[in-house]
């Protein structure tokens, strides 16, 4: 932990735990069925640096991915990533203090190739100061029908450890299991789609130790105190996502994707976005616009009338009921191609930079920065700038 | 609400030994009519580092996770 975060004494670490819990999703992600299995990915390596700037929370740091055949049937891919944060945000000045943070991450994985059929094994680990996540994953996709269909399994499991900052005897467990099952079909010469259905369960400690909710407390001068949240130690969530890319009549591509969501919580959502790809010489250009709409959880209040006035109480924001837009704009210029001469040892060369632009509108949750009289308080909403620069090689 | 992954696993194999059980079905886009779907535009996963980046954001932003498939080929990326 940076010297800073040790100086504070009660942190709000959302961010790192939201960041932490969704690895196992990301590593399930990224052994989904891919558009063509049946044949090993490219040897290639990226060099990415990301910056997320808003709502008074910093996080940038760079992720290096290396890909590599080993033999005709096998490749392997490895991946470091760092996650720097300097987090002042709405919950952080509300209940706690600023911190700085650096979560570190790295992953191992295989794909090994047999006739039509790939499988693939992943680990990650991912390490802080308060909190370390080990997850492996295991999955299976079979090429049918004349390689226009691509069924994949998958399976993953995850094993985190949950400690407080300013609570060395403070440790706490979480269990995960991911199951997957994904469909990509290719439907004509110009459209190929993708199915994906995931079920994800979860056991064990689910709140964040350092959050708070907010009750009625008249015999305070603005009206409400804090008390620690309290989460269900289980939840259970189901993702079905269907995605459509079409090759139009002139060399450029539209995509349209939507995905139902519903969790044991009562978090429900609706998440479309629509992509145009243009490349012009040795430019592409992408502009996405992203919806996502969610219900909140059944135990999320804004503000309780009393303390401890349920079983089960939460305030986090990303569980409460809002609404996300966010518009994109990347541009990859290839600067060098895959024509046949090789530069040294390199087959292609490509650098990409992209903004997205999101803007988060919470139903529920207040401003409490407004000062506001208690439940005039102003609806807080979320501005922030995802950026992108990254060098690809293919060799 | 009571969810039953495992049930649901067991189900996707069923239908994937039925359909295996149905003999050949012949390809209705032959592999030398795929040009448009191997252009690198038509690529789900072209990036995947990037892909999984921006997951990972949306997913620390909102309450929904996964369904989002084909981010890669076997990348544990985040």
């Amino acid at each position: 932990m940076l010297p800073a975060a040790a100086a504070a004494v009660t942190k709000e670490p959302v961010t790192r735990m939201s960041l932490r819990r969704v690895s196992l999703i990301t590593l399930l992600l990224a052994m989904s069925a891919s558009a063509f299995a049946g044949v090993l990915p490219d040897d290639r390596a990226d060099v990415l640096y990301h910056l997320y700037d808003g709502g008074g929370v910093e996080i940038d740091g760079p992720s290096v991915l290396v890909r590599k055949k080993v033999g005709k049937s096998v490749s392997v891919v490895g991946n470091y990533y760092v996650d720097m944060v300097t987090s002042a945000s709405i919950d952080v000045i509300t209940t706690a203090s600023p911190y700085t943070e650096e979560r570190k991450q790295w992953s191992l994985g295989a794909d090994y190739l047999r006739g039509n059929t790939t499988m693939r094994l992943n680990y990650t680990s991912s390490e802080e100061s308060d909190y370390d996540a080990e997850t492996i994953g295991f999955s299976v996709s079979q090429d049918m029908f004349g390689d226009l269909t691509t069924l994949t399994l998958g399976y993953a499991v995850g094993d985190d450890l949950v400690r407080r900052s300013d609570d060395p005897l403070f440790e706490r467990d979480l269990d995960k299991q991911i199951y997957s099952v994904g469909l990509t079909q290719i439907l004509t010469k110009n459209l190929i789609s993708t199915l994906n259905f995931e079920t994800l369960t979860e056991e064990g400690f689910l709140n964040n130790p350092y959050r708070s909710v907010r009750y009625a407390d008249a015999g305070t001068a603005l009206g409400y105190s804090f008390e620690p949240e309290l989460y269900p130690n289980t939840r259970t969530s189901n993702a079905l996502g269907i995605r459509a890319r079409y090759f139009l009549p002139y060399r450029a591509a539209i995509e349209g994707e939507y995905r139902y969501f519903i969790d044991t919580w009562d978090i429900e959502g609706h998440t479309a976005s629509l992509t145009y790809i243009h490349p012009w010489r040795d430019f592409t250009f992408t502009g996405k616009f992203r919806l996502h709409d969610q219900t909140g959880a059944h135990f999320y209040s804004d503000l309780f009338s009393r303390a401890q006035a349920t079983n089960f109480r939460g305030r986090d924001k990303e569980i409460s009921a809002l609404t996300s837009y966010t518009f994109k704009l990347k541009v990859a210029y290839e600067f060098l191609n895959d024509d046949g001469n090789n530069w040294w040892f390199l087959k292609k060369g490509k650098i990409s930079a992209s903004i997205d632009m999101l803007r988060v509108d919470y139903d529920e949750f207040s401003d409490l920065t407004a000062l506001a009289p208690i439940g005039s308080e102003p609806l807080y909403q979320l501005e922030a700038d995802i950026i992108q620069v990254f060098v690809s090689f293919w060799y | 609400m009571k969810t039953r992954p495992v049930g649901r696993i067991a189900l996707a194999l069923l239908v994937l030994i039925g359909l295996s059980a149905c003999g050949p079905i012949e390809p209705w886009v032959k592999p030398y009519e795929r040009d448009k779907l191997a252009d690198p535009i038509m690529a789900l996963d072209g990036d995947a580092v990037s892909t999984s980046y921006i997951q990972h954001v949306y997913e620390a932003r909102e309450g929904a996770r996964g369904g989002e498939g084909a981010a890669g080929g076997g990348c544990g990326c985040n």
